[in-house]
């Protein structure tokens, strides 16, 4: 009896050119420049950042630019102490979802410049850009977000956004 | 069987679809069907899409794409990796089974994101077939080839299918091909794949479209003249193409009688043929008549949204009986290598 033959590798390789899509290409262009763009829905008024083009509650287009504010509230987050990409930051480091003011979703981001243990729900962030020559149209042109030195934000203002 | 009509379509493909994404894409075209349907959003009592991820690059597209319709407060809701045209016969069974009044189906696709030739490959057989990479317009060219040799007929025939749905399409504004072509200008083109040459191919398209069904007084109450379905079936071919015969569409052949396309004048027929001799092959295995205007769209040669394709032939076909031009229409849609499956629907006024 011969050896069954229990594998056969059959390599499938597809490239693709993804466009982000118009919302989502008017907010990576306005980051290049250093500003925080959303979209509100003409329908329930929220605000969504980074904006998809469209409200997925109400089904209809998001045309209404918003520029939103470069601080926000850290609603939750995590400290990360694996390492497990030689791309993230040295450990400990924190992931955070940031509610920036004026917005009605929070951003994933990280917060930085504070010592891990330091950071709570409720504290009050600003953003840190990137410098202009190294952003590109990507998220990480935010480089990350730092605590301002104003009290934290009350647990009613974000309990929505957990 | 209970009588479900179409009473809404709109579609959209052009070039300016590459700069959105899919919700932005398909958002459009489902306001327009449900605005053209006079039904209420809230009032649609089942969605379905139909869509394919390996299009798109991302995992569970079909989730994302939900986004364009509002599925809040949730809906019923379900999806096929087919063409829209499928997902329209799961709504017609979901009206058949008479829970709900109305359903809204929906497809897009991008082909512009990959090789979409290419990517055709990856649904073929895995062990002996897709390793070999032979792409979607080297399959066509085996069945083009065996056709012309079964019938006799020559890559002239071929050509003036192409010119015909191509000069049609340069009419239609929803169509991506804007100028025609004669046969003499397709026959000097340089081969794709011997006998096919690149007009007789469909054009990469970016697109969506959407369908609204309702029953009974519902259709009629909501629309002057409803597009009746007055049969659909959808049949399969072997999946290895070295086991059938290339030469004719079998499963076609089966759907059609299954629906009755011959047992009335058709006055219309939107045919999916993505390559020019599946039009012949589709003529043939349909039995349409001479006197039966064939893709009067541009068909697939006009504008080929992969996954919505197929819904545009019943969209458009069905849009020739709302517009009171046609009183019997047949339309079909295909997927699969070599035009595995197909499903036939015959549409009425009246």
């Amino acid at each position: 009896m011969s050896e069954p033959v229990t594998t056969i590798t059959s390599p499938i390789r597809l490239d693709y050119e993804i466009t982000a899509g118009a919302g989502a290409s008017r907010f990576l262009r306005e980051l290049v420049a250093g500003r925080i763009v959303g979209q509100r829905c003409p329908v329930c008024g929220k605000v969504y950042v980074p904006p998809r083009g469209s409200c997925p509650v109400d089904g209809v287009a998001t045309d209404e630019e918003v520029e939103l504010a470069h601080t926000g509230t850290v609603t939750t987050f995590c400290v990360v102490n694996l390492e497990f990409s030689p791309l993230a930051p040295e450990v400990p480091y924190v992931c955070a979802q940031v509610l920036l003011d004026g917005a009605d979703i929070a951003l994933f981001a990280l917060v930085a410049e504070v010592p891990a243990a330091e950071v709570r729900m409720g504290m009050r962030v600003e953003v840190v850009f990137a410098p202009p020559e190294e952003r590109t149209y990507s998220i990480t042109s935010i480089k990350w977000f730092r605590p301002t030195d104003e009290p934290d934000a009350d647990y009613d203002s974000y309990k929505e956004y957990l | 069987m209970r009588d479900v009509a179409i009473v809404g379509f709109a579609q959209s493909s052009s070039p300016a679809e590459r700069e959105r994404n899919e919700v932005e894409m398909v958002m459009p075209v489902v306001q327009g069907a449900v605005a053209a349907s006079g039904i209420a959003s809230d009032e649609i009592g089942f969605t379905c899409s139909g869509s394919n991820d390996y299009l798109v690059g991302g995992p569970f597209s079909f989730v994302s794409a939900l986004d364009a319709v509002g599925a809040w407060p949730p809906i019923r809701e379900s999806h096929v990796e087919m063409d829209a045209a499928w997902a329209l016969y799961e709504a017609w069974v979901q009206l058949q089974k008479g829970a709900v009044d109305s359903a809204l189906v929906y497809g897009f696709g991008k082909t512009s994101t990959t090789d979409l030739a290419k990517l055709f490959t990856i649904q073929l057989d895995p062990y002996y077939v897709a390793p070999l990479w032979p792409d979607a317009h080297t399959m066509a060219a085996l069945q083009a080839r065996a056709y012309l040799d079964a019938t006799g007929r020559n890559e002239r025939d071929l050509a003036a299918v192409a010119a015909c749905s191509r000069s049609a399409a340069a009419e239609n504004p929803d169509a991506v091909v804007d100028r025609p072509v004669s046969a003499d200008d397709v026959l000097a083109e340089p081969f794709v794949a011997p006998p096919l040459h690149p007009s007789e191919c469909a054009p990469i398209t970016d697109g969506a479209a959407a369908i609204v069904l309702a029953a009974g007084d519902l259709a009629r109450s909501v629309c002057e003249r409803p597009a009746w379905i007055r049969g659909i079936d959808h049949r399969i071919d072997a999946h290895g193409l070295g086991v059938r015969a290339l030469d004719r569409a079998t499963s076609a052949a089966l759907a059609a009688e299954a629906v009755g396309v011959g047992t009335g004048p058709v006055d219309v027929a939107e045919l999916h043929a993505s390559y020019a001799h599946e039009e012949l092959l589709l003529r043939d295995a349909l039995g349409l008549r001479e006197d039966t205007t064939v893709n009067p769209s541009g068909g697939a040669l006009g504008a080929n949204p992969v996954m919505a394709t197929g819904l545009i032939r019943i969209g458009e076909a069905a849009s020739r009986v709302i517009d009171g031009s046609a009183q019997r229409v047949v339309a079909h849609a295909a997927q699969g290598p070599c035009l595995q499956q197909n499903l036939v629907c015959v549409m009425e006024g009246a």
